[in-house]
């Protein structure tokens, strides 16, 4: 059964006073009114959320937000995927319509993380990592730090290229009212921020974000009939890397991407020729060059020339993180996955304003722990 | 103390251990004690931001054990590790130092139930 997404909305990311259970509220009730939607017409309801319990402790988010939305008695999970519970949540949504289990799912995602210190809060995310990694201190930016030193020697990329990413990202996030930083950086500014994770410094790495998104999914046949315009998901693939990631064969390839991306390239019939647009999960600017490799769009060790070149800019031929990104839009864990969504629906349906670019077919990917899974969406507008 | 690697029945080998393969899924029955062998660094950070409890700076390295003596279809292992000193290049040869507390059990996340994790482990220290 063909799959649609009839209805986006997503809060201010940023440093918000709303407990998870407020944010998450706001995007569903935002989501169901602008599809235009009623409570009780929906069927399923999926929470993404890496963390709450170690964030906020609270836990048992999909009932209360249930309950809160007036869903009673749909079918709630939460759904954890790290990093990339929002993807994984696309992929759930999309399961519980395609098989027909469900007419009318409510996805939202969300984290509340900035009440933590920067400490804390990237402990909670290093715990992710393996034991044999977690008792060295490792932490996601330092992985960041190892791969982007990895890549640089032996591609022989400029370091500025890496800047490159940040500055694009801000200057597309100018443009989202919702992201948490409404302001672009030049490339000085990145390359003489402090040292965080060597040779990556602040301006490569995203936020510390609280916020939430939502989607709203049905089948193909019913958004024909209700909805004015939507958008189809016409591929998705979800895949696992090794949990320890120094045991990669190779640490510039993103396995999960490369797997992920080809189930959905394969269900949609497209390739990455095909593509218009694209979020890319750029948690660290090197990721965007991992991805922009994993989907195919570039040769391994090239596509660091694509942010030199401008390819990848919101008036180049392949516009990346017309959103803003992690970068600059944030990066609250459950809820980034969902909002990469909202961008491309909204690209997809002609209601990205200021940010909008022509586009008929749009990718997104949400990458978990660094790379250890990783979703894949191909969305479509209607045709 | 040892640094041990695990070898399925197909010679693959990875640190640390699984109960099966990461590559075919067999089960790893045998190990390797990397401890006394010497490694070279593939890539290396020095965190400046590091979580509670963990030194900081905090340098770490990938570096990669040749095993390519015992004959087996794997021919390197890599592993992640401290660094003993912040003065390190990729390519350089360490060798690892057993320390009994990486970063401080009493601190952080998992403080509360420190016995559910390991805290003792090798530094590679350049040669």
């Amino acid at each position: 059964m063909g799959v649609a997404v009839i209805g986006a909305s997503m809060t201010k990311f940023g440093q918000r006073d709303a407990w998870l259970q407020g944010l998450l509220s706001q995007a569903g009730e935002e989501c169901l009114e602008d599809a235009g939607v009623t409570p009780k017409e929906v069927k399923h309801l999926y929470v993404s959320n890496m963390a709450s319990g170690e964030f906020e402790g609270k836990t048992g988010v999909m009932n209360a937000l249930a309950h809160d939305l007036g869903l009673i008695p749909a079918y709630s999970e939460r759904v954890d995927q790290t990093s990339s519970s929002g993807g994984a949540g696309i992929y759930e949504a999309w399961q519980s319509v395609a098989s027909g289990a469900s007419e009318m799912t409510l996805l939202v995602g969300g984290e509340k993380m900035t009440h933590k210190t920067t400490g804390q809060a990237t402990d909670i995310i290093a715990s992710i990592a393996h034991p044999a990694e977690y008792k060295h201190g490792v932490t996601l930016p330092s992985f960041a730090g190892m791969t982007a030193r990895h890549y640089l020697e032996r591609f022989d990329a400029p370091r500025e290229s890496l800047a490159r990413v940040a500055v694009k990202n801000h200057e597309n996030g100018v443009d989202n009212p919702n992201a948490q930083f409404q302001k672009e950086i030049t490339i000085e500014t990145a390359l003489d921020s402090p040292v965080i994770a060597d040779p990556l410094r602040l301006y490569d790495f995203c936020p510390i974000t609280d916020g939430s998104a939502a989607m709203l999914f049905t089948t193909e046949e019913r958004a024909a009939e209700i909805a004015d315009e939507y958008a189809v998901v016409s591929g998705i693939g979800g895949a696992t890397d090794t949990h320890v990631v120094h045991e990669r064969d190779d640490p510039t390839i993103m396995g999960g991407v490369v797997e992920s991306s080809r189930e959905a390239y394969g269900m949609a019939g497209l390739g990455p020729e095909d593509l218009d647009v694209a979020e890319l999960h750029d948690m660290f600017t090197i990721l965007e060059f991992l991805q922009l490799e994993g989907i195919g769009v570039a040769d391994q060790g090239t596509a660091w020339e694509l942010a030199m070149d401008g390819t990848t800019e919101k008036d180049g031929e392949l516009p990346i993180n017309t959103s803003g990104g992690l970068k600059s839009k944030g990066h609250p864990l459950g809820a980034s996955g969902v909002a990469q969504g909202v961008e491309i629906y909204e690209q997809l349906v002609g209601e990205a304003g200021p940010r909008q670019v022509e586009a008929d077919t749009a990718l997104a990917c949400n990458v978990g722990g660094f790379g250890n899974c990783v979703i894949t969406t191909i969305m479509e507008a209607a045709q | 103390m040892t640094l041990g690697a695990g070898i399925c029945p197909n010679g693959h080998v990875s640190y640390p251990t699984h109960p099966r393969c990461p590559d075919c899924g067999e089960p790893q029955d045998e190990t390797v004690d990397l401890s006394d062998d010497r490694a070279e660094v593939v890539t290396w950070t020095t965190s400046t931001a590091t979580p509670p409890g963990v030194r900081e700076p905090n340098t770490m390295a990938i570096v990669e054990f040749d095993i390519s003596h015992l004959d087996l279809d794997d021919t390197f292992v890599r592993a992640l590790g401290q660094v003993t000193t912040e003065e390190v290049e990729t390519g350089d040869v360490v060798e690892p130092v057993y320390v009994e507390e990486l970063r401080d059990p009493d601190v952080g996340l998992k403080s509360a139930n420190p016995e559910s994790t390991e805290w003792g482990g090798y530094r590679w220290d350049p040669v």
